[in-house]
């Protein structure tokens, strides 16, 4: 926008508003100071108002006790706990529930998308029947029928569909076995980290190696026994030290064990299914996108099919899909707020909900919890934006 | 020169937001008068309180309320648009202009009275929050809830109190949090949850939606105080005053005997002074509020004293059957009582 000042110093060109970079300068001040003044005004008069009608205002309210209870906390949370804390407990169950329906849209949407361009027919009609029929129906809808028809047809606690008698399924959600670590657990964990390191070193020097003399070792296979062997190994060395506590049937409900709420079964299979649909359609266009002569390069070298298909189409489909499932993640993200239709404690039930109207104090919440999508969709674009940095095609 | 329509246009919304913002808030009855009817704030759905019967009118004792402030004010009882709210919209709704009065089982606390920019005007219903279980649980007194689950509505007064109420009587619990009575209705039904709570009226209401009435039961116990009442925008001292002495005159003559049957022959051959005070034979009462001087007999010519709607809407000869208890008036063993119009 800025041009280089040179030209504003070279006078006796004509007058200074003939100069194109001295109006562009000046067009762009006006506009600043416009704008700040609007803001400016705004705020004042939002204030203003609040004030004059007795509203209070201000962020005290956020040391404040909560006085209310929140069905599910994935850290400690009692109603003695303050309304800044509901906002930390709303926050960690809207990033629960998008990071698993991200995980499962995208396995489910790559599953899809390739299933749709597969020649066996029946499989490719199925993926298009999917698709039709999920990407079409809005999602409020999908996660009204998870949650009222399906997951509320369960039977009542004490009829519990049981299976081997340690996972129970009613209509209350799902009740699992809870492990509680013993001392001499930490190797295990111990184990585990050592084990992810040592793979990927493993990996990349494989690579290295294999740049170098052109043999390819089964790095997924042996990564995969490193990771699972070792832990296990530091395990059953230190005697097993895990203890589960199995639910049982005590008065209402089942003691003991981790119930998982229907209410974020039902949001994470809406979520997913309805966004593995769009997934698919990216996915398909993706592969689509590369150009048929690869796919025939690699068969006249005679490469198997599933080795075209990962070494070859997907890393260069990549490209096409990337960008636009960074869209479909941010969706999926900012869909989750429709938890609050079926109560599902996310941000927007608990903090822009229970605590705004217990507090009053719509415009600093509001505000809060837009920060928040703001805050959690910039972070996860620009991780997508690395991650498509290093798929772009590379110029040699 | 894209960059000088850009400025231009933020200066039309700048000079917008200017207009928007110098609306004044007071004179509100004045302004019911210009547009000829009041925004009543009601309840989306809850039967003896303010839900459409079957011809699509609105009915209940917070539908008959706003009737009542109509027919102050305008002198027409059906002069009333209807905005039905949920529990976590109301206040914003009043808040920001969209109803000139909220008539939705609303509980006065100091919280919404004096940090909102909210008034409460009185006491429609005194009430207290109750706990309804399945009959086939057994459980006839609290006590015996421990490690329940429990529906309850989001934004509500219920979820602070059983938050104070469950711990310190050493009970467990789960809640499962809806935005509608609808919803933890249906929650109950299905058996994802063991207990419903809200206001003991409430519950009687939300009993009859079950699939099964017979079959879930009401607890004795009520572990608070839920005064419920109608609200207003605070800085509107006239506006108040209006909606209060509706509540006031309806109960006045409830009190003075004066019915929607006899109003008419009580006006022209008023028995005492009270009445005749009242129904706008002597004083100036009701221009005092900037109102005529028949607002109390269109209260009661149109909607009713305060017995008469509740009677019709959550008393005893209605589906939902609710004695009058502490709701009966202060000479019949209630604690319904108003100032005198003199």
């Amino acid at each position: 926008m800025l041009r280089p000042s040179s030209s504003l110093l070279r006078r006796g060109h004509g007058p200074l508003w003939r100069n194109p970079t001295v109006r562009a300068l000046i067009v762009q001040i006006v506009l600043f100071l416009a704008l700040a003044i609007f803001i400016g005004f705004l705020v004042h008069n939002t204030l203003a108002n609040l004030d004059a009608r007795g509203i209070n205002t201000g962020f005290d309210f956020l040391d404040r006790r909560a006085g209310f209870s929140i069905p599910q906390t994935l850290i400690e949370y009692t109603s003695n706990s303050s309304y800044g804390r509901t906002f930390v407990i709303g926050l960690l169950n809207t990033l629960l529930v998008s990071a698993m329906g991200i995980v499962l849209a995208t396995v489910l949407g790559f599953l899809i998308g390739i299933a749709r361009l597969s020649p066996n027919w029946l499989l490719a009609r199925l993926a298009t029947v999917y698709v039709e029929t999920f990407r079409n129906i809005p999602l409020l809808v999908q996660i009204l029928f998870w949650y009222y028809a399906v997951l509320r047809a369960l039977p009542s606690p004490r009829q519990s569909l049981s299976l081997f008698d340690t996972f129970f399924f009613n209509v209350r959600g799902v009740v699992m076995p809870d492990p509680q670590p013993l001392p001499g657990f930490t190797a295990t964990v111990w184990a585990l980290l050592l084990a992810v390191v040592a793979t990927v070193a493993f990996a990349v020097w494989a690579k290295r190696r294999q740049s170098r003399t052109g043999q390819a070792l089964p790095v997924y296979w042996i990564g995969a026994g490193v990771i699972v062997g070792v832990p296990l190994a530091a395990f059953l060395l230190t005697g097993a030290p895990l203890e589960w506590t199995i639910p049982e049937m005590a008065g209402f409900n089942f003691r003991g064990g981790v119930n998982i709420l229907p209410e974020l079964v039902a949001l994470w299979l809406a979520l997913s299914i309805y966004t593995a649909a769009f997934i698919a359609e990216i996915v398909r266009s993706g592969i689509l996108s590369v150009s048929q002569g690869q796919t025939e390069a690699a068969r006249s070298l005679s490469l198997p099919g599933a080795i075209t298909l990962r070494k070859i189409v997907i890393p260069q489909a990549m490209r096409v899909i990337v960008p636009q499932m960074t869209s479909q993640y941010l969706n999926l993200i900012k869909n989750s707020s429709l938890a609050t239709a079926i109560g599902y404690p996310d941000i927007v039930a608990v903090f822009a909900g229970t605590t705004l109207n217990q507090t009053g104090q719509a415009i600093e919440i509001i505000a809060m919890t837009m920060a928040v999508y703001l805050v959690i969709s910039l972070t996860v674009s620009f991780l997508m934006n690395l991650y498509n940095a290093r798929t772009l095609m590379k110029e040699r | 020169m894209p960059h000088k329509n850009k400025s231009l246009s933020l200066l039309t919304v700048a000079a917008l937001g200017a207009v928007a913002a110098t609306q004044a808030s007071a004179a509100t009855l004045d302004d019911i008068k210009n547009n000829g009817e009041i925004r009543c704030g009601v309840n989306a759905g809850l039967t003896g309180f303010s839900a459409p019967d079957e011809n699509g009118r609105w009915s209940g004792i917070d539908a008959d309320f706003c009737r009542a402030v109509a027919a102050a004010s305008l002198g027409e009882a059906e002069s009333v648009a209807f905005t039905p709210l949920t529990a976590k919209e109301r206040f914003t709704a009043l808040q920001s202009g969209e109803v000139d009065v909220l008539s939705r089982n609303t509980t006065w606390t100091a919280t919404r009275d004096n940090s909102l920019g909210l008034n409460f005007t009185g006491v429609t219903f005194y009430d207290g929050q109750a706990f309804m279980v399945s009959k086939d649980l057994g459980v006839s007194s609290l006590d015996e809830l421990n490690g329940a689950t429990i529906c309850i509505q989001s934004g509500t007064t219920h979820e602070l109190n059983i938050a104070d109420y469950f711990p310190a009587n050493d009970l467990d619990y789960q809640l499962v949090t809806f935005d509608t009575p609808d919803q933890t209705a249906q929650g109950f039904g299905s058996g994802r949850c063991d207990v419903l709570t809200s206001d003991s009226s409430q519950l009687a209401a939300l009993r009859l939606q079950l699939d099964n009435p017979d079959g879930a039961m009401i607890l004795p116990e009520r572990i608070s105080k839920e005064p419920l009442g109608p609200v207003v925008r605070q800085g509107d001292s006239q506006w108040f005053n209006v909606v209060k002495w509706t509540l006031f005159a309806m109960i006045n003559a409830e009190e003075m005997g004066v019915t929607q049957d006899n109003v008419d022959d009580m006006r022209d051959n008023p028995p005492n002074p009270n009445v005749a005070r009242l129904l706008g034979k002597d004083g100036n009462y009701g221009e005092q509020m900037g109102l005529g001087s028949d607002w109390a007999y269109n209260i009661v010519k149109q909607v009713g004293n305060y017995g008469e709607v509740y009677e019709r809407n959550v008393g005893t000869d209605s589906p939902l059957g609710i004695d009058r208890g502490i709701n009966a008036l202060w000479n019949d063993g209630g604690i319904q009582y108003a100032p005198p119009v003199r």
